[in-house]
């Protein structure tokens, strides 16, 4: 079966239309020699052959499920996935390219969005969800424009702390690029280990949005209520980029005053994957709804007076409002979106809240057996939720290729982002990790302080 | 069709009351959008506007559109009720849904009321 879908007599047609004779002819301007090259391909093989072929070029990567112990973290988290997630997430009604809005066909989509909006202002703390964006980044630089909206350009400053993940920051800076924005409060690498608050005396009347990260990047835990409170006190907007596996425990950002929260919600039933698809979410409150960006999913009934679900609110999206729309993107993460709803409802309040737990004791016990290793020490007192930052007594070339010898993936170097925290290590502790691994993590490392 | 003959018209569908400086969106505009969800006053008391730019921004279940200023002068008030009730610019165009109040607005250049009924039938076809 050809792919091309036009017969010989519409080709000819079409030829005689722009007046040459033959396709040949419409392509003497490309060099004979790129016309028609030689592929050189090997000969196909067959079904079973190219699967051992693909396995076996697989089999060259590293994965963390079954080979590596992963201690990796840094913005996307090694959780487990029950196996009903994937079940639903495939069944023929969800596993579509594009997801599909009509109300009329689409009530099983458009309820679980409305599932997983409510799901995610309940975690948040705050009173409406989009139906989500690309990932955590593109979801923090949704802030900056909502924010811009919401003072109609008039506000041209936003501050945002060193201590947001750094690819949050980059991506922020290409969205506002040519938005007449300026971005202050990271620019300083001087004392990467800074208190967030620091940026305090930044936020002023011409102050849009103030960006902070809970935990931050480093994995400090801090509460910003007294941050939201100055920077309303600027009439700026607060937004708070949070994971949201740590807002099962700890105060919530809608309790600290934030206006948008948003985040990665990777580690809410999505696996670890170079390049995603990963999920960003996006909290407001009431009174901004009409300056959020993305689709939005309501509650209504229908003409019977049937409970029913519809997208709402559309005339403030890009193909209604065109250039005065908040933001030229209204797609989301539908199957995401669903990976986290089905997660976040086979969990339940409480299950979650055991997984953080987990995570929490798993990680101060890392870290209480690590920082007795001789040479080796906490960066910072902060308290912290899953993840911390070591400082370690060589350099991390060194380091994290002895720990790689040992399977072990180490964690994030914080010199590559920050270089005042040259050879410091971001180590991330998830319920994944048993006893057993984190006192082998502490063996390994144990001999490179010997050494 | 109501189309008051004391009012001024603009051919983006304001109306323009010379007596009090008042500003609206016409009958004619309210049942093109229908159903007003939303609405934003774009400007301030007090400041100055120009005729031709934005002053409101009006979201039905279906559409986006802006109110432009019809005259240019200076916003002595605006109406914040609205933004509370935006079902008022449906139910009472030409009354309780006005937008804003200008002063020392030169309505010469606007359509009368005939001229205005005459440019809606056009676009009716």
């Amino acid at each position: 079966m050809t792919y091309i879908p036009n017969t010989p007599r519409e080709q000819a047609e079409m030829l005689a239309t722009i007046g040459v004779s033959s396709i040949e002819e419409l392509f003497q301007d490309i060099p004979p020699r790129y016309r028609y090259p030689k592929l050189n391909l090997p000969p196909a093989l067959s079904e079973m052959e190219a699967a051992a072929e693909l396995k076996e070029l697989a089999e060259n990567n590293e994965n963390v499920r079954d080979h590596l112990i992963s201690f990796l973290g840094a913005g996307a988290y090694f959780h487990y996935i029950p196996a009903a997630v994937d079940h639903i997430l495939r069944r023929g009604e969800f596993y579509t390219a594009y997801t599909p809005y009509q109300p009329e066909i689409s009530q099983g989509t458009l309820q679980a969005i409305f599932e997983y909006q409510s799901l995610m202002c309940a975690l948040t703390g705050m009173e409406v969800s989009n139906a989500s964006h690309y990932d955590g980044a593109t979801a923090v630089a949704e802030a900056v424009n909502m924010a811009y909206a919401v003072f109609r350009g008039k506000r041209t400053r936003i501050v945002i702390s060193p201590s947001v993940h750094p690819q949050y920051r980059a991506v922020v800076r290409t969205y506002v690029q040519g938005m007449g924005l300026e971005l202050v409060g990271d620019e300083s690498e001087a004392n990467a280990l800074q208190s967030p608050f620091e940026i305090e005396s930044l936020i002023d009347p011409n102050t849009a949005l103030v960006i902070v990260q809970y935990p931050d990047f480093l994995g400090r835990l801090y509460d910003y209520t007294s941050l939201v409170q100055i920077a309303h006190a600027q009439g700026a907007l607060v937004c708070i980029a949070a994971n949201p596996t740590a807002l099962a425990l700890f105060k919530t950002p809608g309790e600290m005053g934030a206006d948008i929260v948003v985040g990665e919600a990777q580690p809410l039933g999505i696996p670890l994957s170079f390049g995603g698809p990963y999920l960003g979410y996006f909290t407001t409150r009431k009174q901004y709804v009409h300056k959020m960006a993305g689709r939005l999913v309501g509650e209504t009934v229908d003409q019977r007076g049937q409970r029913a679900y519809v997208l709402t609110l559309t005339a403030r999206e890009q193909h209604i409002k065109r250039e005065r729309a908040t933001s030229n993107i209204c797609t989301n993460q539908g199957l995401m979106a669903l990976a986290a709803a089905v997660y976040l409802s086979l969990l339940g309040k409480q299950g979650l809240r055991q997984v953080a737990e987990l995570c929490y004791h798993k990680a101060h016990y890392a870290a209480q057996r690590l920082s007795q290793i001789p040479g080796f020490s906490l960066a910072y007192r902060e308290p912290f939720f899953h993840e911390f930052a070591i400082r370690l007594p060589r350099p991390f070339e060194e380091v994290q290729h002895h720990l790689l010898e040992h399977d072990i993936l180490g964690g994030y170097h914080l010199g590559a982002d920050y270089p005042s925290l040259k050879d410091h290590l971001l180590i991330a502790v998830t319920e994944m990790n048993t006893r057993e691994e984190i006192d082998y993590f502490c063996e390994v490392l144990q001999e490179v302080s010997h050494d | 069709m109501n189309i008051p003959s004391h009012l001024k018209y603009t051919k983006t569908d304001e109306w323009f009351d010379p007596s009090s400086g008042k500003v609206g969106l016409t009958d004619y505009a309210q049942s093109q959008l229908s159903d007003i969800v939303f609405v934003e006053i774009l400007v301030s008391e007090g400041e100055q506007v120009e005729a031709g730019k934005p002053i409101a921004s009006v979201e039905s279940v279906k559409a986006a559109a802006e109110a432009y200023a019809p005259v240019s002068g200076k916003v002595i008030a605006i109406n914040s009720e609205l933004v509370n009730s935006p079902e008022l610019l449906n139910k009472d165009p030409y009354g309780s849904a006005w937008l804003i109040q200008i002063e020392g607005g030169d309505a010469s250049a606007l359509l009368d009321a005939a001229a205005y009924e005459k440019y809606c039938a056009e676009r009716e076809h």
